[in-house]
C-alpha cells in the first residue's frame, strides 16, 4: 500500500510541476498576478509530494518490502539499517528520486525565502524550476519507477554492491546532489533574467548565495567521494581522473568561475552576459554529469543502470535544456547593456583571468572525458584517457591561476597597480624561497616540479594572509585594534581568506601526495617486518571473523618508529556472501606529514600474505584544505549583504516585465 | 574607445588561453592515450612493439591463475586468442577466473604482457563493457553468457 502511495505522490508531483511551470512562466508573461502567485504554493506542494514519495521508498527499504523490485534488486534483509536507508539512493531509481527531492527543496526555498524578489522574477524562476522538475519526474515515471512491483515477491533481496556498503554512501551522493541541484537555482535565475532582459547588481546578489551554497555542497561532496575512494578502494590514491569523477569536477570548475564572475556583476555591473552564460554552463554540466553517469555510456562502479531508453531520454532532455537555454541566450544576450569600465590590470581584470583559466581547464577536462566516446563512435577504436593526459593539460593551466590568485585580491577595482601589488607580495616571495629550500632539504629526491608545487602553495597561502593583514592593518596598529577590525570585516572577506588559504593547503597536499608517495608491495610471512618511509611495519597476525553481513580477514601490523611502538594498523578484506563479492578496507593512520596506509591481500601458495604498504605524504592536507574551502563558502554565505531581505532593487520593478526590446 | 580596448584585451587573453590549451592537449594526446585491444586484435596487429602502453581485456581463462609470492600470472582470452599476463601486486577484489578483466601495461620482449594495473571495475552484470564488446567481436558472446557467474 505504501509504495502505491509513493507512486501516486510522484504522479501528482508531475501534474503539480506542470502547473508550476505554466503558472510561473505564462503568468509572468501575461502579467496575471493570480497565476504568478500560484507558482509559490505549487513549489511548496511539489516539495511535499516529493518528500512523501521519498519517504515511501525509504519505508519500503527499511521494512525490506521485496515485492518492490527496486528493493529486491538492491537490498537484503541482513543488511545493517544504515545501509538499508542509504541504499535508497544507492541505485539508479532511488538516486533520481533523491535528485527530484533536492530540486523541489530548492524550489520551495525560493518560494518561501523569496519574499523580496520582484513577483515577475520570482514567478519565472519558479516556472523554470518547475520545468526541470517536470522533466525529471517524467523520466522517473516513464523509465525508472522506483515503485515497480514484483510478482511473486522473492524471499530475499539481491543485496547492495559491497563497495557501496559504507558510511560514505550516506553522505557523498546527497552532498553532491545538493551541489548539482543547487546550480539549478542559479540556472533558473539566469533564464528568468534572459526572459526579462535584465541583469543588475541586485540580480547578482540573489544569485550569489545560491551559487555559494551549491559550490560549498559540491566541494564537500567531491571531497567526500575522493576520501571514500581513498580508504575503500585500497589503491592508495584519492583521485583517478575517472570519467565519473570528472563529471562532478566539471560543474565544480564552472561553479567556481561563476562564483567569481558574479562578484564583478554585483560590485561593478560588468561581465553580465558572461555570468549568465556561466550559470547556464554550470547547470548544463550538472545535467551532463548525470547523463554520463546514469546512462552507462561510461563503464564505472557508478553506472547503476545501462538501459538505452534511459540514456536516450536523458540525452533528449539534455539537448532540450542546454540547446533551449543557449538559444535563448543567443537571442537575448546582445540586448543586455554592459556597464562598468575597467583597465586590464585591475581586480576585474584578475577575475576575468580567473574565469578564462577555469573555463579553459574545464574545456580540457571535458575533452579528455569525452574523447574516448567520440573516437569510438568515429573510428571504432577504443582508448582510455588517464591521469597522464590530465596532468599534462590541467595542471599547467592551474599554475598561472594560482600565481594570479594571490595578486588578484590585492588589486584595486577599475585600475590596479601591478608594481605596488608585487611589492606588497615581497613577503610571499620570500616565503616561496623558504618553502622550496625546506622542501629540498627534506626531500631532495623528488621531481623538480614538486618544488614548484610547494612554492606555489606557499605563495598563495602567504599572499592571502597579506591581503587579510592589510585589511586589518595588522602590525601597523595595535593588535587589539587589528582584532577589532577583523571582527568588523564583512563575512565575505573571511570567506576569501578561508577559500584561498584552503586552496593553498590543498595544492600542497596534492603536490606532496603525487610526488613523494612510497609504495611497497610484497609477500610477507607472519612476524616479518618491512621499512616504509622510516616506519617499520611488522605483520603480527592474520585472523578471520564474522561481521554483520560479511566475513572478514584482518591483519595486524605493528608500526614502530625509532624503535618504539607507534600504532597498530588493522586492514581488512571482507567477503559478502549474499553478493559474492569482496571489498578492501585499508587501515590508515594519519600524521601531520602524511598517512600510513596498509592493505592486506591474498594468501600466497608459500603461506605468506601479499601486503601493500604506502606512505602517502600530505594527504591529510588535501582533506583539511577542502574543509577550509567549504568553511570559507559557508562563512561567505552568512555575509549580511546576502541575508534575506538585504538585497533591494533601487527602482521598483514594474510587473509584468517590460516587453523585450527586439 | 575604452570598452573596445578592453574587449580586445579579453579576446586576446582568451585566444592565448585557448592556444595554450590546444597545444597542451595535442602534445598530451600524442603520448598519453592508451588504446584498448582484444587478444584477437593484438594477435592481428604486428606493429605493436614491446614497451608501448595499452589495455587488453577479456576473460581470465579458467585454471590459468598461478600465484608466486606477490606475482600473479594468468591468461586473458576472448575465447579465440589468448595473451599471457604477469602482474605484481594485490589483485582487485573482483578478480576471478572465468570473469571479465581489463589489464593495462605493455608487452615484454618475450610476448608476455606485463601489467602495471589490473582493473576489474564491473557493472552489475560483472562484465566490463570493453570485455563484452571484445567477446561480441570474437563471436563468443553466447559462450561467455553461459560461463559461470
Amino acid at each position: 500500500m505504501i509504495p502505491e502511495l509513493g507512486n501516486f505522490a510522484l504522479a501528482l508531483a508531475l501534474i503539480v510541476s506542470f502547473v508550476m511551470t505554466g503558472a510561473g512562466l505564462a503568468g509572468a508573461q501575461m502579467g496575471n498576478a493570480a497565476w504568478m502567485v500560484a507558482a509559490r504554493p505549487a513549489a511548496i506542494a511539489l516539495f511535499g509530494l516529493s518528500s512523501i514519495a521519498f519517504a515511501a521508498l525509504t519505508w519500503a527499504f527499511v521494512v525490506s518490502d521485496f515485492s518492490v523490485s527496486n528493493v529486491a534488486a538492491n537490498s537484503h534483509s541482513l543488511k545493517p539499517m544504515l545501509y538499508k536507508v542509504s541504499g535508497v539512493w544507492g541505485n539508479h531509481e532511488g538516486s533520481m528520486l533523491l535528485w527530484v527531492l533536492m530540486l523541489s527543496l530548492f524550489g520551495a526555498a525560493v518560494a518561501v525565502l523569496g519574499d523580496n524578489l520582484p513577483p515577475g522574477l520570482r514567478a519565472r524562476v519558479l516556472g523554470v524550476q518547475g520545468g526541470i522538475a517536470f522533466g525529471f519526474l517524467l523520466f522517473i515515471l516513464l523509465t525508472s519507477n522506483p515503485f515497480d512491483r514484483l510478482d511473486p515477491a522473492p524471499l530475499d533481496g539481491q543485496g547492495l554492491n559491497p563497495l557501496l556498503q559504507d558510511p560514505g554512501l550516506a553522505f557523498h551522493p546527497p552532498m553532491l546532489y545538493l551541489g548539482y541541484v543547487g546550480l539549478s537555482v542559479t540556472f533558473c535565475f539566469a533564464i528568468a533574467a534572459l526572459i526579462e532582459g535584465k541583469v543588475d547588481a541586485a540580480w547578482a546578489r540573489w544569485v550569489r548565495p545560491w551559487t555559494l551554497a551549491a559550490w560549498s555542497s559540491l566541494t564537500l561532496g567531491i571531497a567526500l567521494g575522493s576520501w571514500w575512494a581513498y580508504y575503500e578502494l585500497g589503491w592508495g590514491g584519492w583521485w583517478f581522473w575517472d570519467p565519473v569523477e570528472n563529471a562532478s569536477f566539471m560543474p565544480w570548475l564552472a561553479a567556481t568561475a561563476l562564483l567569481h564572475s558574479a562578484i564583478v556583476v554585483e560590485k561593478r555591473d560588468a561581465l553580465k552576459t558572461w555570468t549568465v552564460l556561466l550559470a547556464i554552463i554550470a547547470f548544463s554540466f550538472s545535467l551532463l554529469g548525470t547523463f554520463l553517469v546514469r546512462s552507462g555510456v561510461l563503464t564505472s562502479v557508478h553506472a547503476f543502470a545501462t538501459d538505452p531508453a534511459r540514456g536516450l531520454y536523458i540525452l533528449l532532455f539534455l539537448l532540450a535544456v542546454i540547446g533551449g537555454s543557449l538559444t535563448l541566450f543567443a537571442i537575448r544576450a546582445p540586448a543586455m547593456k554592459s556597464g562598468g569600465l575597467f583597465a586590464p590590470v585591475s581586480r576585474e581584470g584578475a577575475l576575468v583571468l580567473n574565469n578564462l583559466l577555469l573555463s579553459t581547464a574545464l574545456a580540457t577536462v571535458l575533452l579528455g572525458t569525452l574523447y574516448p566516446l567520440f573516437l569510438e563512435v568515429v573510428s571504432g577504436d577504443k582508448v582510455s584517457v588517464g591521469p597522464p593526459f590530465f596532468n599534462a593539460t590541467f595542471v599547467p593551466l592551474m599554475i598561472p591561476l594560482i600565481i594570479a590568485m594571490a595578486a588578484g585580491p590585492l588589486m584595486g577595482w577599475k585600475r590596479g597597480d601591478l608594481a605596488g601589488v608585487l611589492s606588497r607580495l615581497k613577503v610571499a616571495g620570500i616565503a616561496v624561497g623558504i618553502a622550496i629550500a625546506v622542501t629540498w632539504w627534506a626531500q631532495s629526491d623528488g621531481p623538480p616540479l614538486a618544488l614548484l608545487g610547494i612554492g606555489l602553495a606557499a605563495w598563495l597561502f602567504v599572499g592571502t594572509l597579506i591581503e587579510f593583514a592589510e585589511r586589518t592593518r595588522l602590525f601597523r596598529v595595535p593588535l587589539s585594534n587589528s582584532l577589532r577590525r577583523a571582527a568588523g570585516l564583512p563575512r565575505s572577506a573571511w570567506g576569501l581568506l578561508l577559500g584561498h588559504a584552503g586552496v593553498a593547503i590543498l595544492v600542497a597536499g596534492v603536490t606532496g601526495s603525487s610526488a613523494w608517495t612510497v609504495e611497497k608491495i610484497q609477500a610477507m610471512a607472519i612476524g616479518e617486518a618491512i621499512d616504509v618511509a622510516g616506519y617499520s611495519f611488522t605483520l603480527d597476525a592474520v585472523t578471520e571473523g564474522q561481521g554483520p553481513n560479511y566475513q572478514y580477514r584482518r591483519a595486524a601490523f605493528t608500526v614502530r618508529h625509532d624503535g618504539k611502538v607507534y600504532d597498530v594498523l588493522e586492514p581488512e578484506k571482507r567477503f559478502f556472501p549474499v553478493e559474492r563479492n569482496e571489498t578492501t578496507e585499508a587501515a590508515i593512520r594519519s600524521t601531520f606529514l602524511g598517512d600510513l596506509y596498509a592493505v592486506i591481500g591474498d594468501e600466497t601458495p608459500q603461506g605468506t600474505w601479499v601486503t601493500r604498504i604506502y606512505f602517502n605524504p600530505l594527504v591529510p592536507w588535501i582533506w583539511a584544505g577542502c574543509l577550509i574551502m567549504v568553511a570559507g563558502g559557508l562563512v561567505s554565505l552568512s555575509d549580511r549583504r546576502l541575508r534575506i531581505g538585504a538585497p533591494q532593487r533601487k527602482r521598483a520593478t514594474p510587473s509584468p516585465a517590460p516587453a523585450p526590446a527586439e | 574607445m575604452k570598452p573596445k580596448r578592453r574587449r580586445l584585451y579579453i579576446i586576446g587573453l582568451a585566444l592565448l588561453c585557448l592556444g595554450a590549451a590546444t597545444a597542451l592537449v595535442l602534445t598530451a594526446f600524442e603520448d598519453n592515450i592508451v588504446f584498448f585491444y582484444s587478444p584477437t586484435e593484438l594477435a592481428e596487429r604486428q606493429d605493436i612493439g614491446p614497451g608501448r602502453m595499452m589495455r587488453i581485456g577479456g576473460l581470465v581463462a579458467d585454471g590459468t591463475v598461478v600465484k608466486n609470492n606477490a606475482t600473479v600470472s594468468f591468461t586473458v582470452t576472448d575465447l579465440n586468442n589468448t595473451v599471457p599476463v604477469s602482474y605484481t601486486g594485490i589483485l582487485p577484489d573482483l578478480f576471478r577466473e572465468g570473469q571479465g578483466v581489463v589489464v593495462e601495461g605493455s608487452l615484454g620482449p618475450d610476448g608476455r604482457f606485463m601489467a602495471t594495473e589490473v582493473l576489474a571495475k564491473h557493472d552489475e552484470n560483472y562484465m566490463p563493457k570493453e570485455v563484452a564488446d571484445a567477446l561480441k567481436a570474437s563471436g563468443q558472446w553466447q559462450h561467455a553468457e553461459e560461463a559461470p557467474k
